[in-house]
């Protein structure tokens, strides 16, 4: 899968500014494209890494597989921001979380459509693909 | 091989915006320095050169700053691990003098964050963490770090008045330190009125009066073998233990969000290293990048049970009168934090106080101190413990 350009530089699609443009997980990209969230998994350990990496430092072999970010996690902590980086002034305001999945750990967005007041540590959350206004691509948590 | 040893400290004042560049901010920590030990150049045989990159143009600043410091031609490095550059810039030198490679090292932190807006000072310090996978979504280090408030407030029932205390007392010796960025009182009164500045929201649960401020400034260790100190200083502060640790950079890759582990294995090293409990210790510097930082700080060095730091702040034990005095200079919280030089402030303040010198911030007669300098999100730890013996 993924295109056939001469620079395969997907990555810059993943957030509202992305900083990084060429990595061998550019497939993620397409997947979110396609509203999957995936994490990868060494086909020779089988540990699973969140986020994806191709390289597994465990066995340092680079044979993994995608698996696709399903079920819910449980909110483990989150932040409110009322100030952003450049680039981010326009998403303002936003939340930072993280979840937590058993396995892994997924660092994302908490999706602007759910009520503050009903944010708490410990809430079930599903992770989604996410289009954002200015044509790039995210992810984020809405209540499961 | 002998002990090792601080012969020599200083920094500059640490401010809003530095009118000059930074090889002329660096001279000011290092003429400090020099001036506090008595030395001339020729004697400095190596320099560690510390700060984070991207916040100004100089490539390379450790070669610019060995010409501009009069250091040529002995050699330069550059150490970098954000926040606690020079902090693992005193454990390099500490190994360069250790290995008898070289005999006396000048450790030089430095910082002038004025030269990009605060919002561009945001978007380095996110990228601070993890650019890949992190930084796309608009982090930044007041976010992190309320992460972590959240998570220690939910689980051991800390209050925002319990890091407010915080600030309080950081801004009560803040106000005595001539060096320091914010010297006007803080009360807890400002953060119970909404309408305070130091009740603004930045990224909950932290507030304004939660966050230290940005700053220009430089700092300036002098370090020295056994023989050598006692040649060059009547007070030389030894160096008894070292810690240093690291995390992973992405927060999904953590288990502890109440807490840092980088904290408490750097701690752990350099207990075991000097051979001393966190009963022993008599005065410490920890990092205060906010509230927070330094609420978790107490528990991960030992200074009270984990989820007991808002009885240590409440019962105002680190207070300069209290059982483990805590940044009795201010901290971060009242100095500012030029990044690069923040380590080598706190080790001066300590240095300081092990030689009874610090006037109306003086510990009664301390013996043993401790420097907490935290680098990115809990990402490096390191924890120096120095000795008058």
């Amino acid at each position: 899968m993924g295109s056939k350009k001469e620079v395969d530089d997907r990555f810059k699609k993943f957030g509202t500014v992305s900083f990084t443009a060429i990595s061998k997980t550019n497939d993620f990209v397409d997947y979110l494209e396609k509203g999957k969230v995936m994490g990868t998994r060494c086909k020779d350990c089988g540990r699973v890494f969140f986020p994806p990496r191709t390289d597994c430092h465990q066995c340092l072999a680079s044979n993994t597989e995608w698996f696709e970010v399903s079920g819910t996690g449980k909110l483990v902590t989150y932040s409110k921001l009322q100030f952003a980086p450049v680039g981010f002034e326009e998403d303002l305001p936003y939340c930072i979380a993280v979840l937590d999945y058993g396995d892994y750990k997924v660092f994302g967005r908490i999706s602007g459509d759910v009520p503050e007041n009903e944010i708490k540590v410990g809430l079930e959350m599903t992770t989604k693909a996410n289009s954002l206004p200015n044509g790039q691509l995210n992810y984020v948590f809405k209540k499961a | 091989m002998g002990k090792v040893a601080i012969i020599g400290v200083g920094q500059s004042n640490f401010v809003r915006q530095y009118p000059g560049s930074i090889r002329e901010l660096a001279f000011e920590g290092f003429k400090d320095a020099m001036q506090d030990v008595g030395i001339t150049t020729k004697i400095i045989d190596a320099s560690v050169i510390c700060s984070a990159p991207e916040y100004d143009k100089q490539r390379s600043p450790a070669g610019v700053f060995a010409e501009y410091l009069g250091l040529n031609p002995q050699p330069t490095f550059y150490v970098e691990s954000l926040c606690s550059s020079s902090s693992m810039g005193l454990r390099l030198a500490y190994s360069l003098v250790k290995s008898g490679l070289h005999e006396v090292v000048a450790v030089i932190g430095f910082q002038k964050m004025s030269e990009i807006s605060s919002s561009e000072s945001q978007e380095r310090m996110g990228r601070g963490a993890d650019i890949q996978w992190e930084s796309p979504f608009g982090t930044m280090m007041p976010a992190y770090y309320a992460m972590y408030a959240r998570a220690h407030m939910q689980k051991y029932g800390t209050s925002l008045e319990d890091l407010a205390a915080i600030r309080v007392k950081a801004a009560t010796y803040g106000q005595l330190n001539q060096k320091a960025v914010y010297r006007k009182p803080v009360t807890l009164d400002m953060f119970a009125d909404p309408e305070n500045r130091m009740a603004g929201p930045v990224a909950s649960p932290l507030r304004v009066g939660d966050c230290c401020a940005n700053a220009d400034g430089s700092s300036c260790i002098i370090v020295a073998g056994e023989e050598k100190a006692k040649t060059l200083c009547k007070k030389p502060i030894w160096i008894l233990g070292l810690g240093a640790a690291t995390t992973t950079v992405n927060l999904a890759g953590r288990d502890l969000f109440s807490g840092l582990t980088v904290a408490q294995q750097a701690a752990d090293q350099a207990y075991k290293m000097a051979g001393v409990t966190p009963k022993d210790i008599d005065v410490a510097e920890v990092h205060d990048c906010f509230t927070i930082a330094e609420m978790m700080a107490y528990e991960n060095l030992g200074f009270a049970k984990t989820g007991e730091g808002k009885d240590l702040i409440q019962s105002k034990e680190t207070y300069k009168e209290g059982s483990i005095p805590v940044n009795v200079d201010g901290g971060l919280l009242s100095k500012g934090h030029p990044i690069g030089a923040t380590g080598g402030s706190m080790i001066r303040t300590i240095v300081r106080q092990l030689r009874n010198e610090t006037g109306e911030i003086q510990v009664k007669n301390p013996e043993i101190g401790l420097i907490h300098n935290i680098g990115g999100v809990g990402l490096y730890g390191n924890v120096t413990i120095l000795g008058r013996q």
